[in-house]
């Protein structure tokens, strides 16, 4: 059985799945964080920089405020503890995308402290259950450069960008909690959701301001005791379908080489193992487990940040509603499914804002939802928008969806009327009046029927015989004949007149 | 020598008594300059002088203009090679940063610029301030003028150099265990360290950062106070900077009262095995020469004061172990090209570092960086560094405690007066050793003030230290400006 084959062996012995995850998230700040250079993406090399954070002899930090306060409010969101006094400490090692030989972190007083995130449990059995995944902390450090392994031309040579240097980073700790891949999946997918939601992140595994790193090992049931297999990291997984494919991998690769070797984690030291996404497997990345020491120490540059209570109860009055209380209260406000809620809560702030108000004026909170789910989240991806730049308000499709609800609009009919609105920019009155939407007196109806069951009298005779739903050809005729005819009541008038 | 290349104060006054111009001045300092330094040495770099020139003549035509000049206006200034200038190369005294052009420029030198100073030039020290007589720079020792068979002192020995030979009346130097104290003793002039955080750090080349202070010697303490006026001030580049505004300094100057002081005097600092007899008496004249002027002198000790050059000697190379890592010859400065061997066995890109490193700083720095790592270091950090900081704290609680009762603390500020070349370079302690009176007043943050108090019998300069509480550079200038006014001490200058 070869270890890196992936395949699962024939038989297990019982085991569970240890994972924690080390999640980097850079912060939405104008500037980086000891320094006023932007932090935008994607400018030329090295031109976002200066003598602080190309570490020039001479050159000093100084702190961005902003950081500290998202970092505090997503802190509180994560149901973390806030010290009151936190404080910088340098990590020292060499290398050329850290200029100064050392990166501004936080060692023993991080900035959040403890925490913890619910998520909803993935595992097939356990459907609408919450599982609880503890924080250890997450703290506050500056961000090194790029280093791109340029191979053209026969050389290798090995080019540093430093306009990521210096970039505000938020590391944020899970305790080894999570016991499935799906589970660090959904654990991803719900902290994106929530600093998204915040406003703290753009959280883009592909543009890097997000990046993770997963500690795995295994619990083996043995003859009744536990054994644990090493830990591995593994490291450049570049989203969050690759974190879970990983993970999966990693455990089969555990398992087996456990099988293969008896390795456990007294034996063998934590190994450092990278993702190939093309190969689909990890791979050592370090032959030798060399322990780093950090050398960590106070920067002396830099004064302890206070953090008192009224600043924090401050930050924390500015969060405004987190997603799983909102996902409650549309629940509970609105009667909506927990599905519908999570569709609509996913979708960030302003579809939430979108819906309620939609729903508000509609007072059909159900069916706002499922138009918004369909036409609504349609049209913004066929068209590539944003909620913000949709022609149709919220205030507009609440007045179409209250007349549909009340029945004065179809279904079918109301979707034309939406359609036009988009199309034109109207209000529900103007596309009502352009589409020549009338309501059909009962009396012209009768009579349009009674010509549709003189016209098909095969298809009456169908009806008579039992396959009712032979009359769809004759609504399809009807609306055809006269669009503004509302298909209920023609079936209604049909079904009677046919007798 | 005509022109008074030894006071700022007076080239001020002649300048605006229309006796004298800023090109006159520049002239004869660069003319000085050129007489002395084949023997002096004292700077790195000499600045263009048709640059300091047309900075002089554009002086001159404002004070014509009529235009308002800064309180610096046509005066020549020598800076230390440890902080950045953008028109001069930062050496640091370093193969390291040889020929290191910085992109940007250090606040005191934007300060300095627009009080109108003529830079003359970045003057010699020990590599990375790493030294108490320039012995260890890597173009070569500067000379004492008044002995050039003897250092000027160090690290900023290039810039007391300077001073002491009449190049220019006013130098900026850095202290960081007494880096300027020691070579203003050294060479008869007056120099000040002053509180931690009063002058900014930014474009300093950080050695130790929680020691580190830029500031002035000159020859008197009005000059000193003159200079320092410029430099001070809060900088919102430098964290550490002070927001505290800058007192009105002229007043204290002018005051010269010391009759309602408390002078308190070392006396475990005299009773110091290495004082040289000379220079304890020096100290104690100048305890009577207070006492004459109605200053009350008490005995005092600091209880830790034994524990201060362990503790500086822990703090300054983790911290400088840890500031003198961003030179491995990547991004900018002296880089190796390592041999086969070496990479093979390394890698290049560690083979690279390490040689660099290895080539590109002197024997002293790479010392200190050995100690400071290690006692970084995991399993030694809490008996080392942690344990230091604890010290300093005991230290800093001493002086606290004294200035409770005292306003002031009078002491020695060297064991010795210029010693010759070689004398300690055989053992890097006996160099450490130096700083034995100095290093208190960096540790706890304090400002601290060296003012000649005399000559030896070779007629080798004496200097004795003064030190206030945190802030308190007025009480220093005050009491110096007191002890100035009734001795001569100051006016003394070396046999040219």
């Amino acid at each position: 059985m070869n270890a890196e084959s992936g395949n699962p062996p024939a038989e297990t012995w019982p085991h569970q799945v240890i994972i924690g995850l080390e999640v980097h998230v850079q912060l939405k700040t104008a500037s980086k964080l000891f320094c006023r250079c932007s932090t935008e993406f994607g400018a030329p090399p090295n031109t976002q920089v200066c003598p602080v954070c190309l570490g020039l002899p001479g050159a000093l930090p100084v702190l961005n405020r902003r950081a500290v306060e998202l970092a505090v409010q997503t802190g509180l969101a994560l149901n973390c503890e806030i010290p009151p006094l936190t404080k910088w400490d340098r990590k020292q090692y060499f290398y050329p995308d850290l200029p100064k030989g050392y990166q501004i972190s936080q060692f023993d007083l991080p900035i959040c402290a403890d925490g913890f995130v619910d998520i909803p449990d993935p595992a097939p059995d356990r459907d609408g259950q919450t599982r609880r995944i503890q924080l250890v902390r997450a703290h506050l450090e500056e961000d090194a450069g790029k280093s791109i392994h340029d191979e053209t031309a026969g050389t290798s040579d090995t080019r540093i960008d430093l306009n990521r240097c210096g970039t505000p980073l938020l590391e944020i700790v899970s305790q080894p909690d999570l016991r499935s891949a799906a589970e660090a999946r959904v654990f991803l997918t719900e902290l994106k959701l929530l600093l998204t939601h915040l406003g703290v992140s753009d959280c883009e595994m592909q543009e890097g301001s997000l990046r993770v790193d997963a500690n795995v090992n295994l619990h083996l049931e043995v003859d009744d005791k536990v054994v644990a297999t090493p830990i591995c990291e593994i490291k450049n997984m570049n989203s969050f379908r690759a974190v879970e494919r990983a993970i999966e991998y990693e455990v089969r690769r555990q398992y087996v080489d456990w099988e293969d070797t008896g390795a456990t984690i007294e034996t063998r030291s934590k190994q450092t193992r990278g993702w190939d996404d093309g190969k689909q497997t990890t791979f050592l990345q370090r032959e030798k487990e060399e322990s780093a020491d950090y050398r960590y120490f106070p920067d002396p540059d830099l004064l302890p940040v206070r953090l008192p209570r009224e600043l924090v109860e401050k930050l924390r009055a500015e969060l405004g509603e987190l997603p799983a209380e909102t996902r409650s209260r549309l629940q509970n406000q609105y009667g909506l499914k927990i599905y519908d809620a999570d569709v609509i809560v996913n979708q960030g702030p302003e579809l939430i804002a979108y819906f309620e108000r939609a729903a508000e004026v509609s007072g059909a909170a159900t069916r706002t939802s499922a138009w918004i789910q369909q036409d609504v989240l349609r049209t913004l991806n066929e068209r590539g928008l944003q909620i913000g730049q949709l022609a149709v308000s919220a205030d507009h499709l609440g007045e179409l969806l209250e007349r549909v609800e009340a029945g004065q609009l179809d279904t079918s009919r109301g979707r034309d009327v939406f359609q036009y609105m988009l199309d034109y920019a109207t209000d529900v009155d103007g596309a009502v009046e352009a589409l020549g939407i009338k309501v059909v007196d009962s009396g012209e109806l009768t009579s349009l029927c009674q010509t549709l069951i003189d016209n098909n009298p095969a298809i009456v005779e169908q009806i008579r015989g039992g396959k009712v739903q032979a009359i769809g050809s004759l609504i399809g005729q009807a609306k055809k004949q006269n669009p503004n005819a509302n298909p209920q009541q023609v079936r209604e008038i049909l079904l009677q007149l046919i007798g | 020598m005509s022109l008074p290349l030894d006071s700022a104060a007076e080239l001020l006054r002649l300048q605006a008594s229309g006796d004298l111009t800023a090109v006159e001045i520049a002239q004869a300092a660069l003319s000085r300059i050129a007489d002395t330094e084949a023997s002096v040495r004292a700077f790195t770099c000499r600045a263009d002088p048709l640059r300091v020139l047309e900075q002089a003549e554009q002086i001159d035509q404002d004070r014509q203009a009529g235009k308002p000049l800064g309180a610096l206006a046509g005066v020549p200034v020598a800076l230390k090679d440890v902080i950045c200038t953008d028109d001069m190369p930062t050496s640091c005294s370093s193969q390291m940063l040889d020929g290191y052009q910085s992109p940007y420029q250090a606040t005191v030198v934007d300060r300095l610029r627009a009080a109108g100073a003529l830079i003359v030039g970045k003057t010699n020290l020990d590599e990375f301030a790493m030294g108490a007589s320039t012995e260890t720079s890597a173009v070569g020792a500067s000379r004492n003028p008044w002995d050039v068979s003897r250092t000027p002192g160090g690290s900023s020995g290039g810039t007391a150099a300077a001073v002491a030979a009449m190049n220019c009346p006013l130098g900026v130097g850095s202290d960081t265990g007494g880096s300027i104290r020691q070579p203003a003793a050294f060479c008869g002039l007056t120099g000040l360290k002053p509180t931690y955080g009063r002058v900014s750090r930014y474009g300093l080349v950080a050695f130790a950062s929680s020691l580190d202070q830029i500031g002035p010697l000159a020859w008197d303490i009005e000059d000193c106070g003159l200079l320092l006026s410029t430099l001070a001030g809060h900088d919102p580049l430098d964290s550490t900077s002070l927001a505290e505004p800058v007192p009105a300094w002229q007043e204290a100057l002018g005051s010269r009262d010391v009759r309602r002081m408390r002078i308190g005097l070392l006396i475990d600092a005299l009773d110091a095995k290495g004082l040289d007899p000379e220079l304890r008496s020096a100290v104690l004249a100048a305890a009577d020469v207070f006492r004459s002027l109605g200053a009350t002198i008490v005995n005092l000790s600091l209880s830790h004061s034994r524990y201060w050059v362990p503790t500086y000697y822990v703090i300054a190379p983790c911290e400088a172990s840890s500031n003198l890592s961003r030179y491995e010859g990547a991004h900018y400065g002296f880089r190796a090209e390592p041999a086969a061997a070496d990479v093979r066995r390394d890698g290049p890109l560690m083979a690279t570092y390490c040689q660099s490193r290895e080539q590109g700083f002197g024997a002293e720095v790479k010392r200190r960086i050995m100690v400071g790592t290690y006692a970084l270091s995991t399993g030694y950090y809490d008996a080392y560094y942690l344990q230091a900081l604890k010290v300093r704290r005991l230290i800093r609680n001493d002086f606290d405690t004294a200035f409770g009762s005292v306003d002031l603390v009078l002491g020695p500020v060297t064991p010795t007066p210029a010693f010759r070349f070689g004398e300690k370079t055989n053992d890097p302690l006996q160099m450490y050793l130096c700083d034995l009176f100095t290093v208190g007043a960096n540790l706890a943050g304090i400002p601290a003030l060296a003012l000649p108090g005399g000559v030896t019998d070779e007629g080798l300069p004496i200097g004795f230290q003064l030190q206030a509480p945190p802030l308190q550079e007025g009480r220093l200038l005050q009491a110096a400006a007191a002890f100035q006014a009734t001795t001569e001490h100051h006016r003394r200058r070396p046999q040219t």
